[in-house]
């Protein structure tokens, strides 16, 4: 089964949560969770010399949703076996097995499972496994005004783009095999040097 | 399609789903503040069974920059999952009309809770926000009898439509009440808006056409583009925008963004931000003009060719010893050089990125310089708009593939109709510049050619009926709130009031009378692009107006029966769905789209849309660049006018120059105001809202809350920290927001999002975070146009009581 994977362009993605939105609306998502997130990077100082400002500000933003990880911490992290790989190689939930214990939670590096209360269960992205088997794209890809997202079989995404996946403030991406592919943005390397952070963690 | 059996279970589940968000919500009418999240778990609890229908339409999108296709999934009647443009191929001539997150957001705006359901009339204070429901037959008799008396007692120039945006296809909004009025008699008109005001009015002194602007695919010829205070990928200026601006980077054009904030744009469309101080850009491009110049950097040939007013060669008669726009740029007349040092202590850009700036701009060829309409809402708007325009036209970058004239930039080629529905004629001749309403309130019959009255040498009333359709200008989206509040609160000034809209807005609480629309999915419409696009959209009727609401056009065609002039108004008895034939197929394919299929075509094929693909991009300004003797512009001269006669004529030129000028404005940081206020506030347009539409709708405001943005350094010696509650004032009012405390934006100004639902507290201090408690009322010296973002207030952190 093949591994599937997202490409998300940083260089290109403008924080404007048309993924997210599409995400919730065809997923029906309450707000208690975001089964896709969109991080603010934000770095840099100001320095200000006789009214001029020199040196400038730096931020991007990173759109994540579940990377469908060749080495799922998750699913090793579930006592119940309800985070497992289905059918169609995704990383999916049996909300009948899932006691709602959030050990996936705390296992994911991506924060991709998350607890909803209103359905007493721990929920995550499945791909939009419905519109994959069909040939579909996810939701959110389909949704990006500017074509940052795409979606595929990891081969696939990586002919088209390389295999870059690592960028900053992300999890060493060795431990995890994420199926994500990341075209940087200009201002990654100096993010990583100034050891950037997300901007407002409460907005996640 | 069974239309009617259809029809029939539509509204009988939709009823039962307004039900079950009532019974969840309780009394919801009169509710002050925000909700829980209600709405979202009555969206993700509701299972529909029934058979799935897809239809393609039109984005309700208000007025929004974009225009984009969303295929709605309908179940029963209740619209279950909004998806978009899925087309094949999305090429650059043809790309698909991906919707953003207001439009993938709408269910949570279409079956919100608070939803206006029937007839209300005032029973408390105006503006107190009581309600009665009433029925619809008393409504119209209310409507009847009050324009009726304002009519027989004032004329119908006592009577207002005001501008508003809140539901905006060809069909639905304003329109339909202008065309009643005017079939009765007329109504005061006004000219212009909010959007655009000075560059509206500027750009044509320059060019002597809005049509400045290629069409957008040509973006992808350029070497070099300027997003200055623009800001495409957050604000929507055309759907696509920010993905051509992406494509153009790919085909290797530089980009650099000027603007106060680190925009959404800043960070994904260009490869440099420069901040710069809000009003301070005409101070930047002076100072590029000086480098280019002085650095003989002109495109000289297109200036001797095109250009009039440049320097002392080629002014305008009886001018001949004016001052050019080259002396002012040298400084020749008032011995200032208008040198990046100059323009360094001005607007905080070093003087050596000036330089750099202009350089580049000058000499790689075909460059864009995109000016956003943010820099125009403000104190000396049309400044700015001019000495843009004058930059691409010293450079040669007008009438060539990949360059750009800059100004309002309407598209070359064919720009959209924005309204087709026919309004008739108004008998009533005076229009007043919008943004003047108030005035002509309180002093209407005062209000003149210097207020910029046209059609009339005075007005001979002052308002004193106010019918607002879709519309949240009358207390939310105008200018100075506390004054705005005190006018129509003032029942002997506005002696009625009616508001007609899907929600109590702010506005709708000062109304006597709430009358409720439906939305633009319940109702039929035609849609086309907004400044760009090659589109129509079909809007047809989804879902069935829930409870009593009932579409704009069928009010309209309801109160015309009462007046006696049902016949007129509807035409011979068209419906929403007929006019929507007419307008297609009489209308779009008898004017730009002959090609474009019939009416009946369209709707059974489930397109939601026609485009015309644009491989060969139209340039704007082409055959008069080729041959300005042959092709002149309208201008006096026929030619590009960096000095213009017409304003000269104004002898106004300390607020109207001649030439473009930067001009300290009224309220600045220079100035003695600042001691008191020192941060300039600006209130971009937000990702969650267009204007003040969905504010309430939680699934945008939960992705982007209201915020008072602040930089870490204002924050620091104010002690504020990020996600304090602050609370924002100046002379005019106060508000009180939570903040962010960001990097992201120039020291000394704070950015408060506009369009938040202003909600008073007792003190009469916003709790919504509206910058409109703050702004004034002052006019634009030429256009009378809105100057929303020249405002000066102090932040400190709030302390209750």
């Amino acid at each position: 089964m093949p591994q599937y994977a997202f490409h998300i362009d940083t260089s290109a993605c403008s924080g404007c949560k048309a993924c997210q939105a599409a995400c919730r609306d065809k997923n029906n998502v309450g707000f208690d969770v975001k089964w896709r997130r969109v991080y603010e990077i934000e770095g840099g100082n100001w320095e200000q010399k006789d009214g001029v400002f020199t040196s400038l500000p730096f931020s991007y933003f990173i759109s994540l949703s579940c990377n469908n990880c060749g080495n799922p911490v998750c699913v090793k992290a579930c006592p119940t076996t309800a985070m497992h790989i289905g059918r169609n190689g995704i990383t999916v939930i049996d909300s009948k097995l899932c006691i709602g214990c959030k050990y996936c939670e705390w296992a994911c590096p991506y924060s991709a499972p998350q607890y909803d209360p209103t359905r007493k269960s721990m929920t995550k992205c499945d791909l939009c496994e419905d519109y994959v088997i069909t040939g579909k794209k996810p939701a959110c890809v389909d949704a990006c005004p500017v074509r940052a997202l795409d979606f595929g079989t990891y081969s696939e995404m990586s002919e088209k783009y390389g295999t870059e996946n690592e960028l900053h403030p992300l999890p060493d991406p060795v431990s995890y095999d994420p199926g994500m592919i990341i075209k940087p943005h200009r201002d990654a390397a100096r993010a990583k040097n100034e050891n950037a952070v997300v901007a407002d963690k409460k907005e996640i | 399609m069974n239309a009617v059996t259809e029809k029939t279970r539509g509204n009988s589940f939709s009823r039962r789903l307004f039900v079950k968000l009532s019974a969840l919500t309780g009394a919801l009418l009169l509710r002050k503040g925000k909700k829980s999240d209600d709405t979202a778990s009555v969206l993700s609890g509701y299972l529909a069974s029934g058979e799935e229908k897809i239809i393609r339409t039109g984005c309700p999108a208000h007025n929004c920059g974009g225009r984009c296709l969303l295929k709605v999934h309908v179940r029963d009647g209740i619209i279950t999952r909004i998806e978009t443009d899925d087309r094949p191929g999305d090429d650059v001539s043809d790309p698909r009309l991906r919707a953003c997150i207001r439009g993938r957001s709408y269910r949570a705006r279409q079956y919100h809770p608070d939803r206006l359901k029937y007839p209300l009339k005032r029973t408390g204070k105006r503006g107190e926000g009581k309600f009665e429901r009433i029925s619809w037959d008393e409504a119209y008799d209310i409507m009847h009898r009050e324009i009726s008396r304002v009519v027989r007692q004032y004329g119908n120039s006592a009577l207002f439509i005001p501008y508003g945006t809140g539901s905006y296809t060809n069909l639905n909004g304003r329109w339909p009440a202008v065309r009643l009025l005017n079939l009765l008699g007329g109504s005061l008109g006004y000219y212009n808006s909010y959007s655009w005001a000075c560059t509206n009015i500027a750009t044509p002194y320059v060019y002597g056409t809005l049509n400045t602007g290629n069409q957008r695919q040509d973006w992808l010829n350029s070497r070099y583009i300027i997003l200055w205070g623009w800001n495409p990928a957050e604000m929507i200026d055309g759907t696509n925008s920010a993905w051509f601006i992406k494509k153009a980077r790919e085909k290797g054009a530089r980009t650099v963004c000027i603007d106060p904030r680190m925009s959404m744009s800043a960070v994904a469309l260009a490869d440099e931000w420069i901040p710069i101080r809000p009003g301070t850009d005409a101070a930047m491009m002076s100072a590029m003009a000086w480098v280019i110049i002085s650095e003989k950097l002109t495109d000289d040939d297109f200036i001797r060719r095109c250009c009039s007013g440049y320097d002392s060669t080629q002014m305008p008669k009886g001018c001949e010893n004016e001052e050019s726009y080259k002396d002012y740029i040298l400084g020749t007349r008032d011995g200032i050089p208008k040198t990046p040092q100059w323009a360094e202590k001005i607007t905080a850009v070093p003087a050596a990125t000036i330089t750099r700036i202009a350089r580049e701009y000058a000499t790689l060829k075909p460059a864009v310089l995109y000016q956003g309409y943010g820099m125009q809402r403000r104190a000396y708007g049309e400044q700015v708009v001019r000495a843009g325009a004058a930059l691409s036209a010293i450079t040669g970058n007008i009438g060539i593939p990949g360059g750009w004239a800059s100004g309002l930039a309407s598209q070359a080629g064919g720009e959209p109709f924005w309204t087709t529905f026919p309004m008739g004629d108004n008998p009533v001749k005076a229009r007043i510049p919008v943004f003047l309403w108030t005035e002509a309130i309180i002093r209407g019959k005062e209000m003149g050619a210097a207020e910029g009255v046209r059609g009339a040498d005075r007005l001979d009333n002052n308002i004193k009926l106010i019918w607002s359709v879709a519309s949240n200008i009358l207390v939310n989206q105008h200018s100075n709130i506390n004054r705005t509040i005190k006018i129509i609160g003032d029942e002997k000034l506005v002696e009625f009031i009616a508001v007609q809209d899907n929600f109590l807005t702010p506005s709708a609480k000062y109304a006597d009378l709430v009358l409720p629309a439906c939305t633009q999915f319940e109702t039929w419409g035609v849609e086309d692009g907004w400044k760009y696009g090659e589109e129509v959209f079909l809007t047809p009727q989804i879902v069935d107006p829930p409870y009593e609401t009932k579409s704009d056009y069928r009010i309209c065609a309801d109160l015309a029966k009462r007046f006696g002039v049902w016949d007129e108004f509807t035409a011979g008895g068209k419906d929403e769905k007929a006019w929507a034939e007419w307008i297609i197929n009489e209308y779009y394919r008898k004017t730009r789209f002959p090609e474009m299929p019939k009416f009946k075509e369209l709707l059974e094929s489930n397109a939601g849309v026609y485009v015309r693909p644009v491989s060969e991009p139209v340039v704007a300004l082409a055959a008069f660049r080729k041959d300005p003797g042959k092709h002149p512009l309208s201008t006096p001269t026929g030619k590009i006018e960096l000095f213009s006669k017409p304003l000269f004529d104004m002898k106004q030129p300390g607020e109207i120059p001649a030439v473009p000028k930067y001009i300290t404005e009224w309220e600045s940081p220079f100035g003695s105001e600042a001691e008191k206020y020192p941060l300039q506030a600006i209130g971009h347009h937000y990702m969650p809202r267009v204007h003040s539409t969905h504010d309430n709708n939680e699934m945008t405001m939960n992705a982007f809350p209201q915020k008072v943005y602040i930089n870490e350094t204002d924050a620091g010696k104010r002690n504020i920290r990020n996600g304090d509650m602050v609370r924002v004032w100046n002379d005019r009012g106060a508000l009180v927001a939570k903040c962010k405390v960001t990097s992201k934006i120039l020291p000394g100004v704070i950015d408060i999002p506009q369009g938040a639902w202003y909600n008073p507290g007792e003190d009469g201090t916003d709790f919504g975070g509206n910058i409109n408690i703050l702004t004034t009322e002052r006019w634009t010296p030429l256009a009378k146009g809105n100057p929303q973002h020249t405002i000066m207030v102090q932040v400190e952190k709030y302390r209750k009581g």
